[in-house]
């Protein structure tokens, strides 16, 4: 008796559990095994399905690519320049945040705006705000050139220039998370120890530096591991500022690289793409890991 | 005396000191604000000047004398925004619902069925939550491909309807229901699907709320899946769309009707955010991350 209830129970369980086994399943379980399967598959044809043998070949490929070692390199400049200072902004803007009383909740809901809004349709906003065009010099070199500066095309002009604006975009879209978590760690600070330090005398930057900036670290750490990991995976912004043929722009992403390998113009690779995926979760994968070692010597629980 | 006024004074430096540490606090915030607004009001500004106007300044106006609503017609009319906005609209409605339904069953068996292997089953869902969606993507398009769903809703729709952070947080909100209220409704001979409905979810409505929010954004925003099993425009969703009207839409120089289409994808999560905006930002920090 009590067993059968008890299997009658086991079977309901996996009942309320069967479609979401079965979505997982098929587009997570499957799909990560059979992209390991892809990236050694040589030559795979997607049409006839068929490859030519097995082996690293795909690997040796994408590493000798001159797109993907592009994209590579535009993909790190991207996280070492917007990772940094997106997080010490958004700990600025956060720190004086809280500071104030009047305004607060104003400047809050403004700072959030970018959360809510779609990266492609303000990503044109930007694009117009930056290019040179025959009928006008853009906004932004209007400026450039009130203060005496040469003005540039951002979005088919110089690689600096270019990459200036892609960090710019970035570091406006990434914003809105990082002052949320960081106002809401900096509310949850004990009073008392500021209180104390006051009564000590302390400076308010020794206070910051000595009670606050240890007390949030922890959410600091949270916000640069996955500001690191968001941005190695940069792709729909790029595509906002440069238009889809990322590779002609010079501008291209790893994350592009894959979609660009299956899909479009010069698509049609899956073992190409899924060899360079898997790279890209190699790196995001070392880089956490390093996060976490240095993690455990900074952070303060 | 000499003390008094020396206290007054180091009083009135401190004072004075603080007042200017609030103003740079002020001018620093309302910096990032206009930074933030700018681009806002740019898009609203531009899509309100004439193809004309907009063409014929060489320097770029800060405001217009003249706005026009043209730009919002050939928006609608001269490419497919309406239908773009209908996909959006349809495609973001069928996946939350589904995802929810999904979503729903699993946290309840997770959180109040007692069943053979749910711990385990439970483990390898949370071990899934580290596997980036940029690795899966590749087969579910070859797969998607092969089922002949490209340009279909089912293609679009069915690899995004679970999400194992949301299982997990609706699993985390359902144990924090009492065990005394399942017992006393199992007493009373309520079954468990009855319970889950009557129960838990009017209880977890919050929670349930924030992950709809939080799904209806990332649907109306999402872009990468829709582009690689979309090529027919009919199936295009808004991020699509704009894609499309900048490469090969109003031609390239008509700005104008570009931003006009710009405003009119961005609405609609605006006035969501500013209606539930508490919601929104409470939930974010628990739920998603963008960038």
């Amino acid at each position: 008796m009590r067993k059968k209830f008890s299997s009658c129970g086991s079977l309901k369980g996996w009942l309320y559990l069967l479609p979401a086994i079965l979505f997982l399943g098929a587009f997570m379980v499957y799909p990560l095994v059979d992209v390991l399967i892809y990236s050694f598959e040589e030559g795979y044809n997607s049409a006839s399905q068929t490859y030519f043998g097995t082996g690293t070949y795909n690997y040796s490929y994408v590493l000798h690519d001159p797109y993907f070692l592009q994209a590579v390199k535009n993909t790190f400049i991207l996280v070492i320049i917007t990772v940094p200072l997106s997080t010490g902004i958004a700990l600025l803007i956060s720190a004086g945040l809280n500071s104030i009383t009047p305004l607060r909740e104003l400047f809050q809901t403004i700072y959030f705006l970018p959360y809510v809004t779609n990266t492609l349709a303000v990503g044109l906003v930007f694009m117009i705000l930056f290019k040179k065009t025959p009928y006008s010099d853009s906004l932004v070199n209007l400026l450039i050139t009130f203060f005496g500066g040469n003005s540039v095309d951002f979005i088919d002009g110089p690689y600096p220039a270019k990459m200036f604006v892609l960090c710019f975009y970035t570091i406006w879209v990434v914003m809105p998370f990082k002052i949320l978590i960081l106002t809401s760690a900096l509310s949850s600070v004990n009073q008392e120890y500021y209180n104390a330090a006051k009564v000590d005398g302390t400076s308010n930057f020794r206070i910051f530096m000595r009670i606050t900036l240890p007390m949030i670290s922890p959410m600091i750490f949270y916000l640069i591991i996955t500001g690191f990991i968001g941005a190695f995976k940069a792709y729909s912004d790029v595509v906002a500022l440069f238009g889809t043929d990322l590779n002609a722009a010079g501008m291209n992403t790893i994350v592009g690289y894959v979609y660009d390998m299956l899909y479009g113009d010069s698509g049609g690779y899956p073992s190409y793409a899924s060899a360079a995926a898997i790279l890209l979760f190699a790196i995001v994968l070392t880089i956490t890991f390093i996060n976490l070692l240095i993690s455990r010597k900074k952070v303060h629980y | 005396m000499d003390t008094e006024m020396n206290y007054r004074k180091i009083e009135k430096a401190a004072q004075s000191r603080k007042r200017i540490a609030g103003i740079i606090v002020y001018a620093l915030l309302t910096l990032w604000a206009v930074i933030v607004l700018f681009p806002f009001y740019w898009m609203i500004l531009t899509s309100v000047k004439s193809y004309s106007a907009y063409n014929s300044e060489y320097i770029p106006q800060f405001f217009t004398l003249s706005p026009t609503l043209r730009n919002y017609a050939d928006a609608f009319t001269t490419v497919s925004l309406g239908r773009y906005l209908a996909n959006t609209a349809i495609f973001t409605v069928l996946t939350t619902a589904a995802m929810l339904f999904v979503i729903t069953l699993a946290a309840f068996a997770f959180a109040r069925l007692d069943f053979k292997g749910k711990n385990i089953v439970f483990l390898i869902f949370l071990s899934l939550m580290m596997i980036p969606g940029e690795l899966v993507i590749i087969t579910n398009f070859v797969t998607i491909t092969n089922l002949d769903m490209r340009n279909s809703f089912a293609g679009l729709i069915l690899p995004s309807i679970t999400s194992v952070f949301y299982i997990y947080l609706l699993k985390e909100n359902f144990e924090q229901i009492p065990d005394s209220l399942y017992y006393a409704a199992k007493v009373d001979g309520t079954s468990d699907l009855k319970y889950l409905l009557k129960v838990m979810i009017p209880i977890s409505r919050p929670t349930l709320i924030t992950i709809t929010i939080l799904k209806v954004i990332e649907c109306w925003n999402s872009y990468v899946w829709p582009r690689l099993i979309t090529d027919d425009e009919n199936y295009f969703l808004v991020s699509n769309g704009i894609q499309e009207i900048r490469e090969n839409g109003f031609g390239r120089e008509n700005i104008p009707a570009m931003m006009a289409a710009v405003v009119v994808i961005s609405v609609p999560l605006i006035v969501l955010f500013l209606i539930f905006r508490r919601k929104i930002m409470e939930g974010v920090p628990r739920g998603g991350t963008k960038g």
